[in-house]
């Protein structure tokens, strides 16, 4: 059953989520593109696009869309579409409540342990490394066609990371460039 | 008002508003539930936000989660959680809706054709922003590259890289704490 495996599927994203919607992706990418293979590369590439222009949180978003698409491709009808959404969105949160509330119960306890904070500290590269390996595994001919591509790249990755410009209008300017490019 | 809607409100005009999501928003929750609302102080808000960031989840979904209980318990982090998810989760999926129509058209395909390679430098910068700030050392510097490796190049699953950095972690910190009791 394709509900189900939405479920399942954003459960186990939602679960090993840390350090929030950027890690997200190498998880993302991982379930829905390599194992189960509903969107392509190029398809999620776009996902995250949206997912930055619109408001909200990046994993809400894409999870959401995710669902979307994904139903849509069997050849469903919207409705069946929109509750594909809901089971993505409703996956994808589900652990988080289900582990806060209980965090909440017990901070006091974890506050001052030894071990949890080992944990965290250890595991705070390691989410370095997903995003970078999202980065990295992003990195396709179908995304890169041409020089042009990665002409926009560079120029993309200067002005965000020294010009502090705002993500939403590095996006319109890929697509104003894009427009005019191709 | 009632409690409830307030909740409610509040979490869904920070959803509605905040885009980037993650960290961008953390400003702005303060100021809601801090500054205008009253229902946490700067302390708590701090443990709010330790939390947040190291329970598994969106970072924005688990504060909201969080004030919810502990401004009226299950329920209330039940309609916070709603408050901060809706108004994305309703864009988008009209955004969908419109989208799957025009996938196939030629000038969507070609704006596309440009945010993409843009899309990949806009998750670079946050991850090498992050490394600055987490100040990586020779072995925590160690782990982010592994990580990297084992993901982006054997095609491990991240779950797996994720699980095997936190069982190493445990049995270190509990390896550590041994050796200090027998001293």
């Amino acid at each position: 059953m394709i509900y189900w495996e939405l479920f399942s599927t954003f459960f186990i994203i939602g679960m090993f989520t840390i350090g929030g919607g950027y890690a997200m992706l190498s998880l993302i990418q991982n379930q829905v593109v390599t194992n189960h293979q509903w969107i392509d590369l190029q398809g999620f590439t776009d996902i995250i696009a949206v997912s930055q222009m619109t408001p909200g949180p990046i994993g809400i978003n894409s999870a959401t869309y995710i669902g979307y698409t994904v139903i849509k491709n069997l050849g469903y009808s919207n409705f069946w579409c929109f509750m594909g959404s809901l089971t993505a969105t409703f996956a994808v949160v589900l652990p988080s409540f289900l582990i806060v509330l209980w965090i909440c119960k017990l901070y006091s306890k974890f506050k001052n342990n030894y071990t949890f904070h080992t944990l965290l500290s250890a595991l705070k590269p390691a989410v370095v490394g997903l995003i970078g390996a999202a980065a990295i595994l992003l990195i396709t001919p179908e995304n890169f066609i041409d020089w042009k591509s990665w002409l926009l790249f560079g120029l993309a990755f200067i002005v965000s990371m020294w010009g502090k410009v705002n993500p939403i209008l590095v996006i319109l300017f890929g697509g104003i460039a894009g427009y005019l490019l191709y | 008002m009632n409690p409830y809607i307030e909740l409610f409100f509040s979490f869904a005009k920070i959803g509605a508003f905040t885009i980037g999501g993650g960290y961008a928003i953390i400003p702005l929750i303060k100021k809601e539930v801090v500054e205008k609302k009253g229902w946490l102080n700067e302390d708590e808000f701090l443990d709010v936000l330790a939390i947040s960031q190291s329970a598994p989840g969106l970072i924005s979904v688990n504060i909201s989660i969080f004030i919810g209980y502990r401004f009226k318990g299950t329920k209330g982090s039940i309609i916070a959680t709603l408050g901060s998810v809706l108004p994305s989760f309703i864009m988008i999926l009209l955004i969908a809706i419109f989208f799957t129509n025009f996938k196939d058209n030629h000038t969507v395909n070609a704006i596309f054709k440009g945010i993409r390679p843009v899309v990949v430098a806009l998750i670079a910068v946050p991850m090498i922003n992050m490394a600055i700030n987490s100040k990586l050392n020779i072995y925590t510097g160690f782990i982010a590259l592994i990580s990297i490796i084992l993901i982006s190049f054997l095609k491990v699953s991240p779950i797996y890289v994720l699980l095997i950095v936190a069982v190493c972690a445990v049995f270190y910190a509990k390896y550590k704490e041994n050796k200090e009791i027998k001293k």
